[in-house]
């Protein structure tokens, strides 16, 4: 008996407990298997996570196989290549409804992983046509949008055998770092309508911790009511994923920034949050630096669920209004949410900032402003006249670019320094 | 400190490029505005960038400069694998080629990779933990090519 994912958050959020969940994946079984039986052992609500490799993720599996046989390391855990038998060992009175084991990878094509997560009786992973596509690959968007298609039915048809298949969008991280919230919790919504239009009725919807804690409250309250409107007879809960970007370097710095996604989560409602640990800036973490991010993680919103930190009111910047125009637009674009993807990238409807695949328009910007929130500085061809101003900013440079790119981590480290040295200079 | 006024007309045609097995694209839009700012015009070929595409890409619009980014770590083994497939081609043996980044996986106590790059028939070899000024310097003294 191998539960639902979506039922297991479910139980947790009427519990008032939030999930946390690693990113975690080693290449040989046993450290995976006692990488998930320690995530499973923590007394937190935790969800197991299976991180395949960066070969597997692209399709390389000859170079897979070379690693495998020479006893090489990989960066993941390489689920088509390993045997059924093996991956099944792995899970085996591992994974159950108590604790689901979530496959996350990265593949714009990922309809291998897909066959090979359903032989071993998994049926919970993450990704979506536009956001393993265009941040990570050079794959046209036509072709990943098909392979999406067919990788959604593979995963629907397990309904048939009395399954619960739970699909998570990737769309509200894309390039991680510089995308205004409007457009990933648009892209969030989009890549969760096609999933549900292609039989999977059980979602999750993503989005990215980013600059300003309130920007971000803000956005996860648009996530949860266009969800609401717009996937109707669904499961669905929203899953934050801890700050994306550059990470801080000081272990102070990159506990607060943990404890402020456990708060961030409460707040905006999200149900499970993807943690971080205090190893991000520098490698890959151990399974016990993992387990003291669930933990702290978990604490934490415990903590402001029960005394809720003072906050300013979440205040209305337009997030969901322009986030609903670019939903609208795509899917007025065709009746078939197919072609409509693959149409809007074309159009520039959804144009990520800052993205170089060959598909992406290229024409939005965006910065970080004065008060720390994300900002459009060109919307190129998004549907959001009337909606975002995007004529009042400096244009970015090559520096002010950097000084973007590594804001947070300068906040979070600039503070643990400061009360590391007691008293500001 | 030195000012650079870019001069319309008088910038380079450069290309930069990722490398294979590096879906890192951050670092490549930084080059891209960095180098634009000093009026030189680029074509950017984003990340995992296959070497076949970047030869043919490079013979096809014949470059006074190429840039290679690469941050995985890998960009020592990608680089110089890179780098002998574009020399092996005529037309791109004398153009001017230079790789920066995270160069190998140890950070700048580790292994230096220059001179093996350098070796391989790159032109300029250009360490992370040195920042941006000698890749600055390097850019501003190269000569516009004179086009007969």
């Amino acid at each position: 008996m191998n539960g639902s994912f979506g039922e297991f958050v479910a139980h947790a959020a009427r519990d008032g407990a939030l999930v946390v969940q690693p990113r975690m994946g080693m290449s040989d079984p046993a450290r995976m298997r006692a990488g998930l039986l320690a995530t499973r052992a923590t007394d937190v609500r935790a969800a197991g996570t299976i991180t395949l490799d960066s070969f597997t993720r692209v399709g390389e599996h000859d170079s897979v196989r070379t690693a495998l046989t020479k006893g090489k390391q990989l960066n993941g855990y390489p689920i088509v290549d390993h045997p059924v038998a093996v991956t099944r060992k792995v899970l085996a009175g591992v994974c159950g409804p108590d604790f689901p084991v979530q496959v996350r990878h990265g593949s714009p094509r990922p309809q291998r992983i897909i066959a090979a997560l359903v032989a071993a009786r998994l049926h919970a992973t993450e990704g979506g046509p536009i956001s393993y596509c265009l941040p990570y690959s050079r794959v046209p968007v036509a072709e990943s949008v098909r392979a999406w298609t067919e990788s959604a039915r593979m995963l629907a048809a397990l309904r048939e055998q009395g399954q619960r298949p739970h699909l998570e969008t990737f769309g509200g991280c894309m390039m991680a770092q510089l995308c205004p919230p409007a457009l990933l919790v648009a892209i969030s919504v989009l890549e969760a309508v096609f999933f549900r239009r292609h039989g999977v009725d059980s979602v999750s919807l993503s989005y990215a911790q980013q600059t300003h804690p309130g920007q971000d409250a803000e956005a996860l309250g648009a996530l949860r009511a266009l969800a609401e409107e717009f996937l109707p007879n669904t499961d669905w809960h929203v899953v934050l994923y801890t700050y994306m970007g550059a990470f801080p370097r000081t272990p102070a710095g990159s506990v607060a920034l943990l404890e402020e996604a456990a708060r961030l989560s409460v707040r905006g409602g999200a149900s499970r949050l993807i943690v971080k640990t205090v190893a991000e800036a520098h490698r890959i973490p151990t399974i016990a630096e993992n387990v003291d991010a669930l933990l702290v993680a978990s604490r934490a919103a415990d903590r402001e669920r029960h005394a809720p930190t003072a906050h300013e009111p979440v205040e209305d910047t337009g997030i969901a209004g322009q986030a609903r125009a670019i939903v609208e637009a795509v899917l007025d674009l065709d009746p078939d949410l197919d072609a409509g993807l693959t149409r809007a990238v074309r159009l520039g409807l959804l144009d990520i900032p800052y993205c170089l695949h060959p598909d992406n328009a290229g024409r939005t910007r965006a910065t970080v402003d004065g008060a720390g929130r994300l900002q459009w500085t060109r919307t190129g061809a998004l549907p959001l006249r009337g909606l975002a101003e995007s004529t009042n900013h400096e244009p970015v440079t090559a520096d002010r670019l950097l000084r973007s790119l590594s804001y947070v981590e300068r906040r979070f480290d600039d503070a643990a320094l400061e009360h590391t040295a007691g008293a500001p200079a | 400190m030195e000012v650079v006024t870019p001069r319309p007309g008088c910038g380079l045609d450069v290309i930069v490029s990722g490398l294979a097995s590096d879906a890192h694209t951050w670092n490549l839009v930084y080059l891209q505005m960095f180098l634009e700012e000093r009026g030189h015009r680029v074509r950017n070929l984003g990340g995992c960038v296959p070497d076949d595409m970047l030869v043919a890409e490079c013979v096809r619009t014949d470059p006074e400069l190429v840039v290679i980014g690469t941050v995985n770590g890998h960009g020592w083994q990608d680089g110089e694998r890179a780098i002998r497939a574009l020399r092996a081609r005529p037309e791109l043996a004398a153009t001017r080629v230079v790789i920066g980044g995270k160069l190998g996986i140890d950070g700048p106590r580790g292994v230096s990779h220059s001179a093996r790059l350098r070796d391989a028939g790159f032109d300029a070899v250009f360490e992370d933990h040195l920042g941006i000024a000698p890749f600055r310097s390097y850019v501003d003294q190269l000569p516009a090519r004179v086009r007969t």
